[in-house]
């Protein structure tokens, strides 16, 4: 069944408070889920107060400025720090995006974040991805063509056909849009969520692949597929504004097109 | 679950077990049938309601004897039909949705579908009672 509370040792406590420097006047507030899988104890919110004035304008940027000069312990994932490797993917202000693409202004009070929903926690604000990963490698994200490319060329395409990728290449698989969404969170074990589904897709209308059928029979499912009840949350949260939602309602629609 | 040895319930690698049994090769006709009921209930429903309203104040016989005209009865089984087929499958999701467990879930799927089955029928009956 649903459980609507935590588990015991998953409450979350209130941790320690790292005050800001004397002479800091523009002092924001960031709010920090902390778990170690070391030391036994519950999670806690740790209060970092930070002097805007010496700190960049992004959430990743107060980040960084924790761990280098604050607390050396926060551990998170970051790399590009540009909105394009996906690793510093969290939950902040309750919504799921990128702590790089996300501004410290936009958030009126203190800036709570936490890692992303659901998902079991490695350490801090660094989620354990295996599932999903797994889920998307179980879609076959590859190109699948019995017909040879021809010799010494490209596999050709028109203008057209490649503009139906537009809006799903540009996934950089950080799983804001599968993390954020309810249907995910009860059935993350059967349903593919819609990041998976999204890049099923993208294979699914791509010109050049040659297994669409096979494609649609493999997502063809109750919970595969049809868990996805429309919530939308997923083109809500995505950070580079994608539609998954959109692209889960274009392969109900294939599946309906293939049998009228 | 942070202190002592994680319970390893299984080895399976990630692909595996997300494989699973594989695709069921069904829940398009789930999907697109509640689509269509709810489709059909939109008309069926107002007519529905402004009969009901126009009604309104009428003896019982006056309005068993408007159940029973072929006219009345055949969109009323319509409606009952599509109602709760429409009932079943909306609710089989939320089943699906929410209960875990294969046992537990199957179970819960069975009751509800012979309830909402019963429920349908002593509608239909009673509609027809009135028709002959």
């Amino acid at each position: 069944m649903v459980e609507f509370a935590l588990p015991a040792n998953s409450k979350v406590g209130e941790g320690k408070r790292h005050k800001a420097p004397g002479n800091a006047r523009r002092v924001k507030e960031f709010r920090v889920y902390r778990w170690s899988p070391d030391d036994g104890q519950n999670p806690r919110m740790d209060t970092y107060e930070i002097d805007l004035d010496a700190c960049g304008p992004m959430v990743l940027d107060a980040l960084i400025k924790i761990k280098n000069e604050v607390d050396t312990t926060l551990t998170f994932r970051r790399s590009c720090r540009e909105g394009i490797c996906g690793s510093c993917a969290m939950n902040i202000d309750g919504t799921n995006t990128l702590a790089c693409l996300k501004p410290i202004e936009e958030v009126k009070n203190a800036v709570r974040i936490h890692p992303l929903p659901h998902m079991p926690v490695v350490k801090d604000l660094v989620p354990d991805l295996t599932q999903a990963y797994a889920q998307l490698r179980s879609i076959e994200p590859w190109m699948q063509s019995d017909t040879p490319p021809p010799p010494d060329a490209e596999r050709p395409q028109s203008r057209e056909e490649r503009a139906r990728l537009d809006g799903m290449w540009e996934c950089i698989l950080c799983f804001c849009c599968t993390t954020s969404c309810p249907s995910y969170w009860w059935n993350s074990d059967r349903y593919l969520g819609p990041a998976v589904l999204l890049a099923a897709y993208r294979w699914i209308i791509d010109s050049r692949d040659e297994a669409t059928g096979a494609r649609l029979d493999a997502l063809e499912d109750p919970f595969k597929l049809y868990r996805c009840h429309t919530i939308m949350n997923c083109t809500e949260a995505c950070p580079k504004g994608l539609n998954p939602a959109k692209a889960i309602g274009k392969i109900k629609q294939l599946l309906i097109e293939r049998q009228v | 679950m942070a202190v002592g040895n994680p319970h390893i319930t299984t080895m399976r690698s990630p692909l595996g077990r997300v494989r699973g049994l594989g695709s069921a090769k069904s829940g398009t006709a789930h999907w697109w049938a509640q689509r269509l009921t709810a489709l059909a209930l939109v008309p069926l429903a107002v007519w529905f309601v402004i009969s009901l309203l126009a009604l309104l104040g009428q003896p019982h016989e006056a309005v068993v004897h408007w159940i029973g005209r072929p006219l009345h009865a055949v969109p009323l089984l319509a409606l009952i039909a599509a109602l709760f087929h429409h009932l079943q499958l909306g609710l089989q999701v939320v089943i699906e949705d929410y209960i875990h467990g294969e046992a537990v879930r199957l179970a819960v799927l069975l009751v509800m579908r012979a309830g909402v089955i019963l429920l349908f029928l002593i509608a239909f009956v009673a509609i027809l009672k009135m028709s002959f």
